[in-house]
């Protein structure tokens, strides 16, 4: 599956609070968690998976 | 045709440019994740252009360079992203094609990089030479700081610590300009605004639509063809004499420029990748 095709509920690792995956949601995207600000990234879309983003690295930026 | 788009995270641009190349007729996107992947050095997926989005300044040269190595056109190349990513080659291509850009010294002791500081007067900028989002970039503005910053480096360890880049340091008017250059022609550009010296708009910077005069355009299109051509986003200064570039981005950001400018950027992004 390339995006999701419908709207999906799912438990935030960080903080145990429900996030809503929007329809277009792909793997590799950033979600923030609404309650701790923390960045999470879309590791898996069937099923549905969100873990910590990796941290930012010396190298990284534009 | 297929676009191979190499990415680190799926960021608002990302998903931006994956939307405008979708939309387009006969076009395969086929997403390559630099986290996620293997690259064998003598086969690669097989794609028409490779469009290098990594956030990731090393990955993207190494993958760019595996890519062209197995005869796949990369957008930017792995040259310009080469020169785009060290701010000592942008600040050399700049000298060598006579382009106004601030002065820069480079030393490699403690005591050297305390000479230049000297040399270049107070205030001036220490950079590391690889680094994004101005990260550690440092107002310097007196011996005394300097005598405890070099101090900090050396501490660092990392031996890229050790490699001091010191610019001159520019009074600039409270902003400085970005110009998102496509293929040596000015697209548009913004004025990043802050009451900090650091004017960047990953640290507070505000965005306004920038007019693109012929003076601007004129120095973009110069910069861009001694860079290397491509998708660039060149910073500037204003300055008493004239436009002065600072630093040319290979993998650009626009998330607060499209409603700023009018312009769509990612389908002028687009547009230039299939034309390649």
């Amino acid at each position: 599956m390339e995006a999701l095709k419908q709207e999906v509920r799912i438990e935030c690792p960080d903080s145990g609070c429900m996030i809503t995956l929007p329809v277009g949601t792909e793997m590799g995207e950033i979600i923030v968690s609404p309650e701790t600000g923390a960045e999470l990234e879309v590791i898996s879309l069937n099923p549905p998976r969100l873990d910590y983003a990796p941290q930012e690295e010396e190298d990284w930026g534009e | 045709m297929k676009i191979g788009f190499l990415y680190t995270r799926l960021r608002p641009e990302e998903k931006l440019l994956l939307e405008a190349l979708r939309k387009r007729k006969n076009v395969e996107v086929i997403k390559i994740s630099d986290s996620h992947s293997v690259f064998n050095l003598d086969s690669v997926q097989k794609v028409d252009v490779l469009y290098e989005r990594s956030l990731s300044f090393s990955r993207g040269i190494y993958i760019s360079r595996i890519f062209e190595s197995n005869g796949t056109k990369v957008i930017n190349s792995s040259s310009v992203a080469e020169i785009c990513g060290d701010k000592y080659l942008t600040s050399q291509v700049l000298v060598n094609a006579k382009i106004k850009t601030p002065r820069v010294l480079m030393a490699f002791t403690e005591e050297m990089a305390l000479e230049a500081i000297e040399i270049l007067g107070y205030p001036c900028v220490m950079k590391p030479v690889v680094g994004s989002w101005a990260r550690l970039v440092t107002k310097i503005n007196d011996r005394t700081s300097a005598e405890s910053i070099i101090e900090h480096k050396k501490v660092l360890g990392n031996y890229q610590h050790s490699i001091f880049y010191l610019q001159e340091y520019i009074d600039k008017p409270g902003r400085d300009i970005r110009a998102f250059v496509i293929d040596g022609y000015t697209i548009c550009a913004i004025y990043r605004t802050s009451d900090h010296w650091i004017t960047n708009t990953a640290r507070g910077g505000k965005a306004s639509n920038c007019p693109v005069t012929d003076e601007l355009a004129t120095i973009c299109k110069v910069t861009s063809d001694a860079i290397g051509g491509g998708i660039l986003a060149i910073d500037l200064f204003e300055t008493e004499t004239g436009l002065v570039v600072n630093e040319v981005n290979h993998t650009m950001e626009f998330r607060n420029s499209i409603d700023t400018t009018g312009v769509n950027i990612p389908e002028k992004v687009v547009d230039y990748i299939l034309k390649c």
